[in-house]
């Protein structure tokens, strides 16, 4: 069988990423050819700022080296432009260099021919000196006037006029920023951030020709009278202006923009507008053999010139080219969070704001901090922040989701105070942090090692750090602060991850779609999901079948077997694995009421069993250690004929109901909090949830119970009960939300049950009650719980009807046999063998 | 040389799942995890993560692949080697299914 043939036309950042993850899902499916007009290899175009800088050099950003392309089979041909398409004969032409060509036949085609800088159509831009900002050979030669010229002149405003300027003014030029707005980057700040950013610059010795509209670039021998050689490699001299000023100019670098580079495509007839236009399976909307992904690209009517785009356009594509067929492209959410020379910005999204929206600003001009936050129907929907932006990757994910922000609308500006940041405090900006600064705590890395990796290995999302340094990869509570040193590493261009986030790498579709569709499809089989939203694995992974598994006895309790082998060890084998393979066992005590022959019981267990350590945990309950995993059943049968059941305490499940002493015995007791915690425990108790969820009643405001941070919380007073909401203790502490009072224990029971089936019908596997009601908004669940008495009714008969379900002791069922073979291990003795 | 022990019927290992067999062998105990995957191949692997030694055979089992339970390392179960960009390898047992039997050599090198 013969190969197809690919030929991908521009050597670039989008069109590698394309042929890397081609190469993942379909190694053998093409033979590969590859054009490049530039003479390198393909490497990292975010970086050139730092090599026009001296922070790096070419041979550092270099992504995939000749060798790569060798060890793939590709072939590659640098320095050789694609001049023609033949779209009926399905081959390009390439122009040798040397007046011969090059010809390639194709079965599919793919166009990365990326973008070029606009360069201003004003008498003299043909002049020896005018660059742009682009490639390779643009920082060389600047690098090169650098050495033997004074002035450079910057012509453009934006990130890239910037970062140009920043760069020549460490090479030691005298740099001056030509601007035709009235203030810098003003694509991304709006007026007041501007201005501070400008006195940081202008401190550092760059300076500032704004609302100047360049006229003509003069050369040095016609400046200032007219020289009798004219045209031809002339150097430039001057700039003037519109207004008839001028400063002289030996370098001129064009940062005005730039324009997708679709000049062969159009050569080729198919269809561009302000780029080569693309459906959402990233094929021209002319002919399907021919992809495109990158800058050169216009997706309904946008065309992106960041990194996480092209990315996610690249992994859709290479889906199509390995006839998976199942991705979509459906567009980008952009922000920008970069670093200019040292200074912190981050912007996304309507910061301008308009008629029909409010702003909150928060402006410290001595600290070098300025806020401005920009919101519409209690809806987050743009952002600027300079200085301090520790907060931009919170504010654009409350922007992505839409989340409700009226309940915390007067602290947003403060930042997110429980962001994760291990302990290091908001104030502790990232640049400032020592290369051994701990920013992994579960796991022991460190800033430098972070930085290392970012920069050895080429890192440029927060999974593949994820992957290659483990930092966040456990609690996940310094992934605000893994992400920020991400972006302060790669810096320039890096953007924040992207629109959708997949349940797994096995699908492109997110929690709330596999949600939606076991819901709406009526999907009843973890085979039915795999199929109807084209998994790309048999059968999942680690990350997802647990997932799907929750998922589906949630929504079909009746109907759906629990499949113990999508379970993590802990609810497979009912206890709680530890660091040396033994188990913990923790039998329910409703309330955290004992009584004497219940605790004799343990007493006995612990004993016949030998159990090495007795704990009292944090919930009220005892903890037996280091038990065999074979002798959990034996041990089960003891406890289940003491009348005990699991106390769920290894389960994404309902855990505890912690009780303080109430009204019976405490002379400051408003009711009877020990007997409703029993009561809700019983209502409660078996139920599978998305995470660990945790109960309390306090029998006054004292609150002994700690109920104002647990999952649900009452706190009884003599009026009633108060209900508290979506708290927790543990990595990033949240108090409850106060969700509203009612009067009669039985209303109490029915807030709960409807609350409790409503985070596990609408939270994402493994989001507690705390982040789950952050991203709703407390409006949302106030809507369906408190005003909505007839959904609040459904919600709790539902609840009701899967805990038949639930409440079947499962320590009962194994002490009795089920799944004999999860605890006896097959015991071989061998007869000695010759060797 | 005959040197396959027999260990179990194919049925006793539960697909997507694994069984513990604990070998005495020339007074060593060995703890071999046998896994069964959803295409029904019998892999045999030391019950010890190169990581930190979690027991893979507490693991969830995906594909080829066997996700430890302490920290989540993923084991290629046919080689035995972590996939990267995690580093390390556990021992492997060859292991064959003859007439609904599965059966385990350890041999020595």
């Amino acid at each position: 069988m013969s190969r197809m043939k690919l030929v991908l036309v521009g050597n670039g950042m989008a069109g590698i990423r394309t042929l890397e993850e081609l190469l993942k899902a379909a190694p053998e499916q093409y033979d590969i050819t590859v054009f490049g007009d530039e003479p390198h290899p393909n490497y990292n175009r975010i970086m050139l700022s730092p090599v026009l800088a001296g922070e790096q050099t070419v041979e550092q950003i270099i992504l995939n080296g000749r060798d790569w392309y060798a060890a793939h089979g590709i072939t590659l041909h640098t320095g050789k432009r694609v001049v023609k398409i033949d779209r009926t004969r399905r081959v390009v032409e390439a122009d040798d260099g040397d007046g011969g060509k090059i010809i390639a036949g194709y079965d599919r085609l793919l166009l990365a021919t990326g973008s070029k800088p606009f360069i201003l159509p004003v008498p003299g831009a043909d002049l020896e000196g005018v660059v742009g900002f682009r490639d390779i050979a643009d920082v060389e030669r600047m690098i090169e006037a650098s050495t033997s010229h004074r002035h450079a002149v910057v012509i453009g405003g934006g990130l890239l006029g910037l970062e140009a300027a920043n760069g020549l003014k460490a090479r030691g030029m005298e740099v001056s920023v030509v601007h035709i707005a009235p203030w810098l980057l003003e694509r991304q700040l709006d007026e007041p951030a501007a201005r501070l950013l400008q006195q940081s610059l202008e401190a550092k010795g760059l300076k500032f020709l704004l609302e100047k509209q360049t006229a003509e670039i003069l050369p040095a021998s016609l400046s200032p009278s007219p020289s009798p050689e004219g045209g031809g490699e002339q150097r430039v001299g001057a700039l003037r202006f519109k207004d008839g000023t001028e400063v002289p100019a030996d370098l001129v670098v064009m940062a005005v923009g730039i324009r997708p580079n679709t000049a062969l495509a159009e050569s080729a007839g198919l269809l561009c507008n302000r780029g080569l236009v693309v459906t959402d399976t990233l094929q021209s909307a002319t002919d399907p053999r021919i992809y495109a992904v990158g800058e050169c690209v216009s997706h309904r009517g946008v065309a992106y010139g960041l990194v996480a785009p092209l990315f996610e356009q690249a992994k859709v594509c290479a889906n199509h080219l390995a006839e998976h067929g199942v991705a979509r492209y459906q567009g980008s959410l952009t922000s920008t969070k970069l670093k200019v020379t040292g200074i912190d910005l981050f912007s996304a999204g309507d910061f301008m704001g308009g008629q029909d929206t409010e702003s909150l600003v928060f402006s410290d001009a001595a600290a070098g901090t300025y806020k401005k936050l920009v919101i519409k129907d209690n809806k987050l929907v743009g952002a600027c922040i300079y200085g301090d932006t520790i907060d931009g990757t919170w504010y654009f994910d409350l922007l992505r989701e839409g989340t409700d922000i009226s309940q915390f609308r007067k602290t947003i500006l403060f930042g997110q105070h429980h962001l994760g940041d291990s302990g290091h405090g908001p104030a502790e900006r990232v640049a400032a942090l020592p290369d051994t600064a701990e920013i992994c705590g579960c796991n022991g890395v460190c800033k430098g090692t972070i930085v290392a990796a970012i920069r050895d290995l080429k890192l440029f999302t927060l999974d593949e750090v994820k992957a290659h340094t483990k930092a966040s990869a456990s609690c996940g509570s310094c992934t605000g602060l893994v992400e920020a040193v991400l972006a302060h590493t790669v810096g320039g261009n890096y953007s924040a991850a992207p629109s959708k986030k997949p349940l797994c790498k096995c699908t492109e579709h997110s929690h709330d779609d596999v949600i939606a569709a076991i819901r709406d499809q009526e999907l009843k089989s973890m085979d039915a999901v795999f199929q109807a939203l084209e998994w790309s694995t048999p059968d999942g992974c680690a990350t997802c079948r647990p997932a799907v598994n929750y998922y589906l006895l949630a929504r079909w309790p009746a109907e759906y077997q629990d499949d113990a082998q999508s379970r993590f060890i802990n609810e497979r084998a009912h206890g709680n694995i530890q660091k040396d393979g033994s188990f913990s066992v923790v039998p329910r005590m409703w309330g955290g009421l004992t009584n004497p022959r219940e605790l004799r019981a343990i007493a006995d267990v612990a004993e016949k069993f030998k159990v090495p350590e007795v704990k009292v945990t944090g919930g009220q309950r005892i903890d037996l250690f280091g038990v065999k995993k074979e002798d959990l059943p034996a041990m089960w049968k003891d406890l289940s004929d003491a009348g005990f059941v699991s106390g769920h305490a290894y389960g994404k499940a309902l855990r505890t109901v912690k009780t303080c002493v109430g009204s019976q015995w405490c002379r400051f007791g408003t009711q009877d909090s020990t007997g409703l915690g029993v009561k809700l425990e019983q209502l409660t108790w078996g139920s599978w949830m998305p995470h660990k969820f945790k109960l309390a009643v306090s029998g006054c405001p004292r609150n002994c119970a700690e109920a104002t941070i647990k999952d649900f919380g009452v706190v009884c007073v003599e009026s009633g009960y108060e209900l508290h909401v979506g708290g927790n203790g543990g990595i990033k502490v949240r108090v409850t939300d106060l969700l509203c009072r009612v009067e009669t224990e039985a209303q109490v029971m029915e807030y709960c049950g409807a609350y409790t089936q409503l985070y596990r019908e609408e939270a994402h596997y493994l989001e507690r009650t705390a982040p789950w009601v952050e991203r709703v908004g407390l409006n949302h669940i106030k809507a369906k719980i408190v005003d909505d008495a007839a959904g609040r009714a459904a919600l709790y008969e539902r609840f009701k009807f899967g805990q038949q379900f639930a409440q079947i002791d499962p320590w009962k069922e194994r002490a009795e046999g089920t799944a004999a073979h999860e605890f006896q291990p097959i015991r071989i003795v061998a007869n000695p063998v010759p060797a | 040389m005959n040197d396959w022990i027999p260990i179990a019927s194919l049925e006793d290992i539960p697909r997507q799942g694994c069984r513990i067999v604990e070998l005495e062998h020339d007074d060593m105990l060995n703890r071999i995890a046998v896994f069964r995957t959803v295409t029904d191949h019998i892999h045999a692997v030391r019950d010890k993560c190169p990581h930190r030694g979690g027991p893979l055979s507490q693991g969830i089992v995906h594909g080829g692949q066997v996700t430890c339970p302490l920290h989540s390392w993923k084991i290629d179960l046919a080689s035995g080697e972590a996939v990267l960009p995690d580093k390390g390898c556990a021992r492997t047992y060859a292991t064959k299914v003859e007439g609904g039997r599965v059966y385990l050599r350890v041999a020595q090198a």
